[in-house]
């Protein structure tokens, strides 16, 4: 069996259970916290999603690079179902946000640095996605994606300072300033960790699943164009 | 090489007809901004206005430079000529730099005009970042224009590339002219002038490097 075959088989059982114990932990085990209240639950699937998202993209960025300098069709495979398992991820990231966000501050959304640098990632790959969908399935296509999975990698580092400055938090180059600063308890730490390994158990399954589709897809356009040349 | 990357410059140059649409794009952009800006004039408005006007016309601009070029093969000409591509691409982006330049030149003392407060006085350093963010955006929109004239819903997929990518830039763009407008001096922009620097920096050098796979057939 292919690698990828063998991936797609065993890793749902092993997501799957990761979600029941990352689900168990954060509905059952894990305290409440002592000043949001339950709503806080949210941020033990709202961190990871942000997290696999990035995993997601910097895949794009690796993947698209990959593609242009070996030519490598199965790498540019995996960019697509990257991005577009990212954008899932990515759009639940901004989704859990906004439900967290109302009732502790009080608004659905604020331009606050993080949450803009968000958005404008999420539009980044939205772009990706639709120049892949509106261009052909051709190598053209895969190559202009490249292009802009690569550009929009390089993009991040500066919207990141050009985020963080003009909202006046001067960006300290290796800081540290996540919300983890105030885990008290360690079952909240667990809880974490293991929602981050179910999550990341998920991208892979997805983007196993549909890196096997665009293969699929990819070889049955071959069998077309052999039998009908335009 | 440098006499074929003049002669490309000088192709660039060529549309007339198309500097006369730019400037009136501009100036209706900036009027309409007029509409929607609050009534006293802020040096933040201005600098925003600025800003979109040039976004907006420039995107329409290079857009339609390179569909026009498309049309007639210039970009199939170019490559049979014994040229790198990626001297191509600096062609490119010169030409796209230099027509937005003219564009700025007639937006921006509109906006001085429509826009500025009473006790401004003149920022000398704003052509710099006028420069820095042109040179900025003639990188990245040259590079993906030649991507977007190849997709179906043309018109609208180079905005949709572009603009995401140039949230830095107009950040930068927007603040630095913003503090120079509003009369403040080059110190007090610096930072957002590095930012501008720095983008243009790696821009420049991606679409150098990366112009070959785009227009490769």
């Amino acid at each position: 069996m292919s690698p990828l075959r063998w991936i797609s088989r065993i890793v749902p059982w092993i997501a799957g259970a990761a979600m029941l114990a990352a689900l168990t932990l954060i509905f059952l085990v894990v305290p409440t916290e002592r000043v949001q209240g339950i709503v806080q639950r949210i941020f033990y699937i709202h961190l990871p999603c942000a997290w696999t998202a990035f995993v997601a993209f910097g895949t794009v960025a690796i993947a698209s690079a990959i593609f242009l300098w070996r030519g490598s069709r199965a790498a540019d495979q995996l960019a697509y179902a990257s991005a577009e398992v990212g954008m899932i991820f990515c759009t639940l990231v901004l989704m859990t946000g906004p439900i967290w966000a109302r009732p502790i501050w009080g608004v659905w959304w604020t331009w606050d640095p993080r949450l803009t640098m968000t958005i404008i990632l999420w539009s980044l790959y939205a772009g990706y996605l639709m120049l892949r969908s509106f261009g052909g399935r051709d190598d053209q296509t895969a190559r202009f994606a490249a292009v802009l999975g690569i550009v929009a990698a390089l993009d991040i580092p500066l919207i990141v300072v050009s985020v963080r400055l003009w909202r006046g938090i001067h960006p300290a180059v290796l800081g540290r300033n996540s919300p983890n600063a105030g885990l008290a308890d360690p079952r909240m730490g667990l809880t974490l960790a293991v929602a981050a390994v179910a999550c990341l158990l998920l991208f892979v399954w997805l983007v196993t699943v549909r890196w096997r589709v665009l293969r699929v897809r990819a070889g049955l356009d071959e069998l077309h164009f052999e039998r009908n040349p335009a | 090489m440098w006499a074929i990357l003049a002669k490309d410059l000088r192709l660039e140059l060529r549309t007339r007809e198309g500097w006369i649409s730019l400037f009136m794009l501009g100036f209706l952009v900036l009027l309409v901004f007029q509409f929607a800006l609050p009534e006293e004039p802020t040096a933040e408005s201005a600098a925003a206005a600025l800003w979109l006007a040039f976004l907006l016309a420039g995107t329409l601009g290079v857009q339609r430079t390179l569909l026009l070029e498309r049309e007639n093969e210039c970009l199939t000409g170019l490559l049979t000529a014994p040229l790198e591509p990626a001297a191509i691409y600096l062609a490119k982006a010169a030409g796209n730099f230099v027509s937005l330049t003219l564009l700025q030149f007639s937006v921006v003392p509109l906006v001085v005009l429509f826009f500025a407060p009473a006790d401004a006085g003149f920022p000398f350093a704003l052509p710099l970042v006028l420069a820095l963010g042109n040179a900025g955006f003639s990188a990245v929109a040259t590079l993906f224009a030649a991507v977007a004239v190849e997709t179906r819903a043309r018109e609208v997929m180079l905005p949709l590339l572009l603009f995401p990518l140039l949230a830095p830039l107009l950040i930068a763009a927007v603040e630095s002219s913003a503090i120079l407008l509003g009369g403040g001096s080059l110190a007090d922009a610096l930072v957002w002038i590095q930012v501008l620097a720095a983008f243009d920096v790696v821009f420049g050098v991606a679409g150098w490097l990366l112009f070959e796979y785009v227009v490769r057939e």
